[in-house]
């Protein structure tokens, strides 16, 4: 089988047909379901009247053709999308080992919230005397981030963690420009940073220069102050970092790298191992994404929303996008045009329309009134204590690249425990979902070899990780004793077996399209 | 905390596992003068559900939702009637708790969904492929001319005065690093001689239709225009729901598509989250930000979908990578698709129908008023009144009486008595005849 760089197979490897041959060609609870296009009739999900209008105020460009979708009626809908729904593993269903993602519990409660009516029904650009309640909760969540990570200044609206990223570099370059030094344009970026890093420092019109790991899993802090010169625009580090390991020079990168005239961006995602217990302020920082939708635990829904706001230094303070939230006699409002900015702000534009992810706000904060100062800090130390209980559980059967810990709120571990025994960390990954598991980070940080970083967070219970313990020393020592059978191939037993990656990439089907249109296209 | 599995005792026995005493032994990497004492955190300890819901209800009481009044603003969201359905069938745990879907084999229901979406918003946008979505419609619309610059090679995009202010000043952002934005001015009712802007360096022309002030643009000409010179056209769409009844932008020679979603299937949520269209031709999907799902077959020849091409993204190409996007807007696109499905063709026509009859109806009610004069010609679900006081204050005072009557031009960088109104199928003759007194009462 063939590897991309992420080591996801390309090809099906060596398949075999399992399982029993059904009239219907469902599986018990497993149905296979057609696309709604294939499903569609003359059916109508909703009743609205039939209004006919005239075409006189359209501009002469009523719509000639039909649009082409198919109609189906309530029932129907509903049916094709609970069977879908039953196709994904979710962090409801089962533990969600996922490194640098942090899938934790989603509190309904925060659900709830969200779609009260003065929360998810408020129009964005209803009068500020119609939003005092949405503005109070904003503030409130500020207050909440910026005192969680000892920063004067918040800036609210990134709508995820590369968007905060992107965020904070601007930040970073218009205080450049202002200081009259905008030909800084290069970022120190680690080579176990997340790949936003480096494609968001391109995309803000910087360039990355590379800063190497040391064998202990820890950014070279020499290396990093030996590049450090008048063309550096700021360090990008990710702390805890990509390997789950706390930076322990990370003050002294700090201070190396505004000693060389240099801001330091710190990637947030990591953010949950040590909430309640470490101010980032307090490491030097100068800019920092907080993943709502990570620490604060808003639902991934399968792949967003989520929410970036980015906590800002008292020297990048000034420069925060548009719109700003203020708060005076009258009560709060919103500044939305660069004009209307109070004395010494310098906006530096604006990130997206309105002002950021609300339904992600009233989640979180939700989160952070539940759990409150001390909660946060427990929820810290339970994802904490959960990493290195599975370390300490799994290092003699797996091998740990970086020794015997500790780890903050992820367990890395690398393939080498897997040498000679024709299983890849690929292999045993998908074998886990056999077992009802969905797979950990793999190829992840690329710093080690055949990765696997595994985040447990707080939301597990004792016996839930004895259970994911178990099963991975299982299939460890089942590898290590040559017994490879359920590796080779895995899954079998999930909705689907491994998917032709490489198919998809050389023949790109990415809509469906009428029967006579896809024998033309083939 | 009800959040917590772990006991006291479970902490204790893990402990002893790991083999330290006590859990801060784990932060030993931490410089001690950075460990805070709890007491340096100036913020309130746990609470249960009952106080949380209390302090957070308290606070959503003090806002005006749109479905607890007459209310008529637009300008880039919009207040629609969404299906039970669909709030219920995206709050399924499998939906709502799982990751971007890199997992392909338990994970086809996301990547099902997200093929359905690509599909339905090819074909409304008149399109060739579709992505998984971006944030929104403003970061789509970036997005859209950071790939004109690309593509074209060139750097300069020429921005509609009728482009929602937000998107342009976004697209200004970040886009504006990569070459000059020239942004025409404003000339609310009636369409400003772009083509006449578009030369050799221009990369592309940004043009959103129905307008920021709710006017129905016709692209075919600059498209043309744009096309003579090498340059794309960019349509922007806020309202999704007028292409039910309108022309396609790809029918009238758009390049690129970027639209706001959040009108099919999601709430106002006072601004966020928000579901980003984005649409193009085939010929520049390797230019294309964003996730992809593709089809192909699994290991026993059965169809299924996988996230493909991503060569173009951030976590295998880095730095030069098409985009830094990794998150999208997943739950949102659920919504869209949800939604879109229940309407299927002959509902999304009479959504369209419904919402331009009501609009119509209420534009003529008003314009009959003394002080009032409608200036958008041709509208969709939202037109631009010119008042005879200051919109600002009119608006201010309506809600205080309960009427969100709009949204002041104002706000939008536009003249001051100039009122952008937008009735959806959702306002009804009582809510048009509450705003019709309130206007009546505040002009005279």
């Amino acid at each position: 089988m063939s590897l991309n760089n992420q080591g996801r197979s390309t090809s099906p490897g060596n398949a075999r047909t399992t399982g029993l041959a059904t009239i219907s060609g469902d599986h018990g609870l497993d149905h296979e379901e057609k696309l709604i296009f294939e499903l569609g009739h003359g059916a109508i999900g909703v009743d609205l009247p039939d209004v006919k209008v005239p075409d006189d105020r359209l501009g002469g460009l009523c719509r000639k053709k039909a649009v082409g979708l198919p109609g189906l009626s309530e029932p129907e809908a509903v049916r094709h999308y609970v069977r879908l729904s039953r196709k994904n593993y979710a962090i409801d269903a089962g533990l969600y080992p996922l490194g640098s993602c942090t899938m934790k519990h989603n509190p309904r409660l925060n659900e709830k919230m969200a779609r009260l009516p003065g929360f998810g029904d408020l129009h964005p650009l209803a009068p500020a005397v119609a939003t005092q309640g949405a503005l109070a909760l904003i503030a409130e969540l500020m207050r909440w981030l910026t005192t969680l990570t000892g920063m004067p200044a918040v800036a609210m609206s990134p709508k995820a963690g590369a968007h905060g990223e992107l965020c904070g570099l601007l930040a970073i370059r218009a205080a450049l420009e202002t200081r009259g030094e905008g030909h800084r344009k290069r970022i120190l970026v680690p080579e176990s940073a997340h790949g936003t890093n480096p494609a968001t420092a391109a995309f803000a019109g910087f360039t990355v220069d590379e800063v190497p790991a040391k064998p202990d899993g820890h950014v070279d802090a020499d290396a990093l102050e030996a590049k450090l010169g008048p063309d550096v625009a700021a360090i990008m580090l990710t702390n805890p970092n990509t390997c789950g390991l706390f930076e322990p020079r990370v003050k002294e990168m700090a201070d190396a790298v505004h000693a060389a005239g240099g801001y330091f961006y710190c990637d947030g995602a990591n953010f949950n191992a040590i909430a309640g217990k470490v101010r980032p302020g307090d490491l030097g920082i100068d800019a920092m994404h907080i993943n709502l939708h990570k620490t604060f635990s808003t639902p991934h829904g399968g792949g967003g929303p989520g929410a970036g706001p980015v906590v800002l230094s008292e020297r990048l303070a000034p420069f925060a996008p548009l719109p700003l939230l203020l708060h005076d006699a009258s009560g709060f409002r919103l500044v939305e045009h660069p004009e209307e900015a109070p004395a010494g702000a310098k906006p530096f534009g604006r990130m997206c329309a309105f002002h950021g992810q609300m339904g992600m706000f009233s989640r979180s904060l939700s989160y952070m009134l539940s759990h409150g100062r001390d909660g946060v800090r427990q929820a810290s130390e339970d994802a904490v204590l959960s990493a290195n209980y599975i370390l300490a559980s799994l290092k003699d059967v797996m091998s740990a690249p970086f020794g015997d810990g500790p780890c903050m709120h992820e367990a890395l571990f690398d393939d080498s425990f897997l040498e000679g025994t024709g299983v890849t960390t690929l292999d045993y990954a998908k074998a886990m979902i056999d077992e009802g598991y969905h797979p950990m980070t793999m190829y992840f940080p690329l710093v080690v070899h055949g990765a696997m970083l595994i985040e447990p967070t707080e939301s597990e219970s004792k016996e839930s990780l004895d259970r994911f313990i178990h099963v991975l020393r299982e299939l460890a020592l089942e590898a290590k004793a040559g017994k490879t059978e359920r590796f080779g191939g895995a899954p079998r037993l999930a909705p689907r077996r491994r998917l032709d990656e490489t198919l998809a990439a050389r023949k790109p089907v990415l809509r469906w399209k009428p029967a006579p249109l896809r024998d033309a296209a083939e | 905390m009800r959040y917590h599995p772990l006991t006291a005792q479970d902490r204790r026995d893990m402990l002893a596992k790991i083999g330290v005493p006590n859990v801060d032994v784990l932060f030993r990497d931490v410089p001690k003068e950075a460990l805070a004492p709890l007491a340096a955190f100036d913020l309130p300890n746990t609470q249960g559900e009952l106080e949380v819901d209390r302090a957070l209800s308290k606070l959503a009481a003090r806002n005006i939702a749109s479905g607890n009044a007459p209310s008529f603003c637009g300008a880039g969201a919009y207040k629609h009637h969404i299906p039970s359905a669909v709030d219920h069938l995206i709050q399924r745990s499998e939906f709502l708790t799982s990751y971007t879907p890199y997992q392909p084999e338990i994970a086809q229901g996301t990547l099902q969904y997200l093929f359905e979406f690509q599909t339905q918003v090819a074909l409304l946008t008149g399109m060739e492929v579709a992505n998984a979505s971006l944030y929104d419609g403003s970061t789509a619309t970036a997005e859209a001319v950071m790939m004109a610059q690309r593509v074209t090679k060139r750097g300069k995009a020429i921005l509609s005065g009728g482009l929602h202010p937000h998107y342009a000043e976004t697209v200004e952002t970040v886009a504006g690093l990569f070459g000059e934005m020239q942004r025409a001015p404003a000339t609310p009712g009636s369409a400003e001689d772009i083509v006449a802007l578009i030369d050799e360096e221009t990369a592309c022309v940004v043009v959103q239709s129905p307008d920021v002030y709710g006017l129905i643009r016709s692209l075919k000409p600059i498209a043309d225009a744009a096309h003579a010179k090498g340059a794309l056209l960019i349509a922007v769409v806020t309202e999704i729901i007028s292409l039910g009844l309108l022309e396609s932008p790809g029918a009238q020679g758009a390049d690129i598509v970027a639209a706001e979603g959040q009108s099919i299937g999601n709430g106002l949520n006072f601004g966020g989250p928000y579901v980003g269209l984005f649409a193009t031709r085939e010929k520049f999907l390797r230019q294309m930000p964003g996730r992809l799902t593709g089809e192909t077959v699994d290991a026993e020849g059965r169809r299924g979908f996988v996230l493909t091409l991503s060569t173009r993204e951030q976590h295998i190409r880095r730095e030069k990578a098409t985009s830094n996007i990794c998150t999208n807007s997943g739950l949102c696109t659920l919504a869209f698709t949800i939604h879109m499905t229940l309407l299927g063709e002959e509902g999304l026509s009479r959504l369209a129908r419904l919402n331009h009859a009501k609009a119509s109806a209420l534009a003529d009610r008003l314009s009959k008023l003394k002080g009032v004069e409608l200036i958008t010609p041709a509208f969709f679900n939202e037109f631009t009144l010119r008042l005879c006081k200051s919109a600002d204050n009119v608006v201010d005072a309506l809600a205080v009486h309960g009427i969100l009557a709009g949204v002041p031009a104002s706000r939008l960088g536009g003249a001051d008595d100039l009122l952008v109104v937008a009735a959806t199928e959702t306002a009804t003759d009582e809510d048009f005849a509450a705003l019709e007194a309130g206007l009546k009462e505040q002009l005279s």
